[in-house]
């Protein structure tokens, strides 16, 4: 993916290094990286690559500086958590729902609210699309678990404190 | 009623930062026996000493505790300065009051006092202390060299031509090791061979050397002065003595397609074959695993084409016994290979790099012979895989070294170098190619090594990017390096006709457990360990074992021709003395108690205990005793604990000398 | 023999063409799945992204049922989820996450429960017996195992087959008489879960998978992953669509291919309900 990125992995790690995280967090490339882990297993330092990439994708949504451009990425993963949360597994159809609506008020685009629709029926015929949504059906234990670990993550340092080398 | 004198020292600030030594010294005055307490900013100092021998001649001092630093340290400098104002230097003795106390603990009060206890400690202990007298060894003036490549050759000539007597052994059948096959060397690019071979040629006809090729050490016995080793000569099939080289038996030998060891693989070579045309010596060895005599009893065309009937298939393997006095080892190196997975090897990986699947990704070694004039190629560079000459070539460093996570941590020292030098064989070669290079640094400390590296890059174009290359692909007959040049922060993929991987050095394999038989440390690589990093760099911890070469940590040509000529001056060192000296810190078994139980005997590390008869003046047998060899006791103490009868002894650590520290205590 | 199996969502979902293809599968080969009841997400890449906690959370919860349900092995067919299961249970085994994820998931826990990815329970099946029950050897088939990103990765976490070189899959097909061929893509990433969010990266990334394949000569791809197989067998149609060139390239789960090799038919397997269909 390096070649699409704004920054690439060693330059964000540089920066962090370099205490200028808050540069890091509001790079388009966190939201490009695909979690492949191929930088944490080749790293010859045994850095944890991917895992910075999550800690710098956790505080640029909490400090509220998610890159705009990528917005679409990271709302779909905050629609897919909140529909996790409701049912406890997810329903694909309720989640692209969900998604499709969010990101048309953002960018008002009739195809992109259509694209994938055109595959529903070809789903449908496979088997592959379910109206009726899974839940599990202790669903308040699922609802107390992601309170907690929300309440565990706020406090977390910022990066906004680390010092300048500007 | 004894004498004691008891010296304080300052260490400067390192010790009376935090001990109160003025409090220490006049403490001990008080001590029965002390006759002077003195405090002294530098007890190891030419006025320090002055002082202690004063101090001897003036007080008739027969005891004397200087309180300062660790033993390692200054015990021999102290017990020589006793010696030379007349009082046996096993009369003196050590506290040691900075690593053990100043330098670990902040409080003064209680650093004080806990330095006072163990100036008492010691102080009880020298009220025991006997004069002893260093033992005497006789010293056998031989010298063991393990290993026959140019570390192993430079310690072995410069000890023949002092004049003494050197058994040198090499595991394979030509000594040479890998300088033989590297094409040129850095920092100059004269051929490696024009300068090894007469070397190798001097070591062949030296009147002082004695030669084992294709031998390996079995087992090492006895002391520094006198080891007692048994020399494995496996079996070549080929009686050296009676060929004459002429080649007969190799040129007819249909079994031709075996994998050239000295060529890394590259080229081919007979069942029965010389390494290398050079080789020393000059003479035939045969692969009894690729020998169709050997393996189906068939053939045997070499036999009859013999007119010097060297040829023996019926050749085993022969134990040889030498007996030397000191032992160098020189057992240089290998490269990671990136295709072994042992099982309990902490390092593997690089799988990415397609290493033993792609033919065209090749090792550096490899590259040597691939540039080598007596190479496979005979000096043209040529991918493997199909023949073509390569128009881009990309060297990638540090594959292994600097790679925590592989498990080798450390720089191997020499790759920048030879990387450099490769771009250089190649752009000498092949004009119109081009050669990359992927580094993570490039280091070049020594003369004129990074004038050489700029050279590379300047006027041979060799093209550098700073950053790793993450795999190598193989499409449409060509390698895609797929890397980063992480100073224009660029992705790049280069499509190469062959790589060229500059694998990490490791030990050669099997040092371990040679190390083993010598009773040498080794570090977790399998490096072998220095006695000390910087002051005792080619002695080892097991006396009269010296280490020279890549064999004790990586380290390119010129370093390891100077290693080795010190460890050759170590070894004349000791040859110059008319005797050797042992600490005389050794057990002592009271016959007339010694029960003859011999527990001692099967607790010794060291074989050093024996039985021996008890006779009447008639020369009748009444009973067994134990009795120690003092040649072979190291005073490790085993059988001091270990005897029911307390019949056993340590000479400089008596039980009443012991006893006495644990009581000063109460 | 009997196992715990975690579907997880996907093979609950639009993937259940490989739940259907695991299952009857394993049957074939005498292995009963029984499955973990009230099982929920794993987090997935939404859980790890953004909140690091629920990322350890949801599997550590779906670790203590097994552990309460009995079941010593557990099977995540999905790699994203036995990622996230093993993942959870490697860091249970520090005390202080241990007690603080116990009260979050709100029942006892241990690290004790073993997380098995499909391959590994096949590999649980000697080879003698595959063999033994082949009826349809796999002749002319040339697939291209795909292993993508978390069968093998991290490392430290999965610890299965060589990250870089893995030859698994392989070694299971050759024994069903296929001859898989040798690529550079097996552990490339096809763009994984950015399939509605970023869909250019996985079109593009998954567009390099396919040309791999074919161009190292493969007649199919061979994957053990829900994910994979909808960027690479869904979206296929999206892809041609920007490359006419490139050929239709079937996509197959690893059972599909073990399960016709021991003689199941393509409805028995689901692969009637795959998008790329040939001959």
């Amino acid at each position: 993916m390096g070649h699409h990125m704004d920054l690439l992995p060693h330059q964000l790690i540089r920066l962090v290094q370099l205490g200028q995280g808050a540069r890091a967090i509001r790079a388009d490339a966190i939201w490009q990286c695909v979690s492949c882990q191929t930088c944490t297993s080749r790293c010859p330092q045994t850095v944890d690559c991917a895992a910075v990439m999550d800690a710098l994708r956790q505080m640029a949504v909490e400090n509220g500086v998610a890159a705009p451009a990528q917005k679409r990425t990271w709302t779909f993963q905050q629609a897919f958590l909140q529909n996790v949360r409701r049912n406890g597994r997810l329903s694909e159809l309720e989640l692209i729902g969900v998604f499709k609506t969010r990101s048309f008020a953002d960018d008002w685009s009739v195809p992109g609210l259509w694209k994938d629709s055109l595959l529903a029926p070809q789903l449908l015929r496979r088997g592959k699309l379910h109206l009726m949504s899974e839940k599990v059906r202790d669903r308040g234990v699922v609802r107390r678990i992601f309170q907690r670990c929300e309440e565990t993550t706020a406090g977390q340092p910022s990066l906004e404190s680390g010092g300048s080398h500007e | 009623m004894a004498r004691i004198g008891v010296f304080t020292c300052w260490c400067g600030e390192n010790i009376a930062r935090t001990v109160d030594v003025q409090h220490v010294a006049e403490a001990l005055a008080a001590e029965p026996g002390v006759v002077c307490s003195l405090a002294f900013k530098y007890m190891c100092s030419e006025p320090g000493q002055s002082l202690l021998s004063r101090k001897i001649a003036e007080e008739r001092l027969d005891g004397l505790v200087v309180a300062s630093c660790s033993p390692h340290m200054h015990l021999r400098t102290f017990r020589k300065a006793a010696e030379t104002a007349g009082l046996n230097p096993y009369l003196v003795e050590m506290a040691n009051i900075r690593e053990q106390c100043s330098w670990v603990h902040h409080d003064r009060k209680l650093a004080t006092d806990k330095a006072i206890e163990l100036v008492r400690m010691s102080v009880a202990k020298v009220r025991h202390n006997q004069p002893l007298n260093p033992i005497r060894v006789p010293i056998v003036r031989r010298a063991l060299v393990i290993g026959g490549g140019v570390a192993g050759i430079q310690a072995a000539l410069d000890i023949a031509d002092a004049g003494y007597r050197v058994v040198l052994v090499e595991r394979e059948p030509s000594i040479g090791g890998k300088m033989a096959g590297l094409s040129e060397t850095f920092p100059t690019l004269d051929c490696s061979q024009c300068i090894l071979t007469p070397r190798m040629v001097d070591v062949a006809q030296h009147p002082h050397i004695t030669l084992h090729t294709y031998s390996e050490v079995e087992s090492v016995e006895g002391y520094l002065g006198s080891f007692r080793v048994t020399v494995r000569k496996k079996a070549r099939y080929v009686d050296i003595d009676r060929c004459t080289g002429c080649g007969e038996c190799w040129t007819s030998c249909p079994s031709g397609k075996n994998a050239s060891e000295f060529d890394f693989g590259l080229g081919r070579r007979k069942a029965i074959y010389v390494p290398f045309p050079q080789a020393v010596p000059a003479r035939p060895v045969i692969d009894a695993k690729a020998c169709l005599k050997l393996t189906r009893n068939r053939c045997g065309v070499c036999l009859k084409k013999c007119q010097a009937g060297a040829i023996n298939f019926e050749d085993q393997d022969q134990m040889i016994e030498e007996e030397v006095g000191a032992i160098v080892v020189a057992t240089g190196y290998e490269l990671y290979d990136i295709k072994a997975r042992d099982a309990g090897s902490s390092v593997s990986g690089y799988g990415e790099y397609g290493y033993g699947r792609y033919a065209d990704v090749i090792d550096s070694l490899q590259f040597e012979r691939l540039a080598s004039a007596s190479g496979p190629t005979g000096g043209k560079i040529e991918r493997p895989s199909d023949g073509r000459e390569p128009k881009t070539v990309v060297f990638v460093s540090c594959v292994g070294s600097r790679d925590r996570a592989k498990g080798i941590p450390y720089c191997s020292k020499i790759c920048c170098m030879v990387n450099a030098k490769h771009t250089m064989l190649y752009r000498h070669k092949v004009h119109d190619g081009e050669a990359h290079v992927f580094y993570m640094d490039v280091r070049a400390g020594g003369k004129n090594y990074d004038e050489f590296v700029r050279r590379a890059i300047e006027q041979d174009g060799a093209r550098y990017h700073r950053g790793r290359v993450s795999e190598i692909l193989e499409q449409d007959g060509k390698l895609l390096v797929r890397g980063i040049d992480t100073l224009a922060a660029v992705p790049l993929t280069i499509a190469a006709d062959m790589v060229v991987l500059a694998n990490a050095m490791v030990p050669a394999r099997g040092v371990q457990q040679l190390a083993q038989k010598l009773n040498v440390g080794y570090d977790e690589h399998g490096f072998l360990s220095e006695s000390h990093p910087k002051l005792r760099p080619v002695e080892t911890n097991a006396a009269g074992v010296f280490v020279c070469g890549a064999c004790q940590g990586p380290k390119d040509i010129p370093e390891s021709v100077a290693q080795a000529s010190a460890a050759a001056g170590k070894v004349l060192v000791m040859f110059a003395r008319d005797h050797l000296t042992r600490e005389p810190e050794i057990a002592c078994i009271d016959q007339r108690s010694c029960s003859g139980c011999f527990t001692c005997l099967q607790a010794c590390p060291y074989q050093a205990i024996s039985r021996q008869e008890i006779t009447d003046r008639a020369g009748q047998v009444l009973r067994y005793a134990a009795q120690v060899n003092p040649g072979l006791c190291m005073g490790c103490g085993t059988c001091v604990a270990v005897c029911r009868s307390k019949s056993a002894d340590l000479a400089g650590f008596s039980e009443q000398q012991v006893y006495g520290m644990v009581e000063s205590l109460a | 023999m009997k196992i715990g199996y975690y579907p997880g969502c996907a093979l609950h979902g639009s993937s259940n063409d490989y739940e259907q293809s695991v299952r009857a599968c394993l049957q074939q080969l005498g292995i009963q799945l029984d499955e973990l009841d009230e099982w929920i997400c794993c987090g997935a890449t939404a859980a790890h992204m953004l909140n690091a906690r629920l990322a350890t959370a949801l599997p550590a919860r779906n670790l203590a049922l097994a552990r309460q349900q009995g079941h010593e092995q557990l099977l995540a067919p999905c790699p994203m989820c036995s990622m996230q299961l093993l993942k959870a249970n490697a860091e249970l085994h520090d005390r202080r996450v241990r007690c603080e994820m116990s009260e979050i998931v709100e029942l006892p826990l241990d690290a004790s429960v073993q997380v098995l990815n499909l391959i590994e329970v096949l590999q649980q099946v000697s080879c003698e017996e595959i063999r033994h029950k082949i009826a349809v050897p796999l002749e002319g088939w040339q697939p291209a195992c795909y292993y993508g990103c978390l069968l093998t990765r991290p490392p430290s976490i999965v610890r299965f087959d060589d990250p870089e070189h893995p030859q698994s899959m392989e070694t299971l097909l050759r024994i069903c008489g296929a001859e898989p061929v040798s690529w550079n893509s097996a552990t490339r990433c096809c763009g994984a879960g950015m399939t509605v969010a970023n869909e250019e990266t996985v079109l593009e990334l998954s567009h390099q998978i396919l040309a791999d394949a074919h161009a190292h000569g493969a007649n199919c791809i061979v994957v053990a992953c829900p994910m994979c197989h909808v960027n690479l067998d869904m979206k296929q149609g999206a892809i041609q669509r920007r490359d006419e060139s490139l050929p239709a390239m079937p996509v197959y789960y690893l059972t599909d291919l073990v399960g016709r090799a021991i003689g199941l038919d393509d409805r028995q397997l689901g692969i009637d309900r795959h998008f790329v269909t040939v001959g």
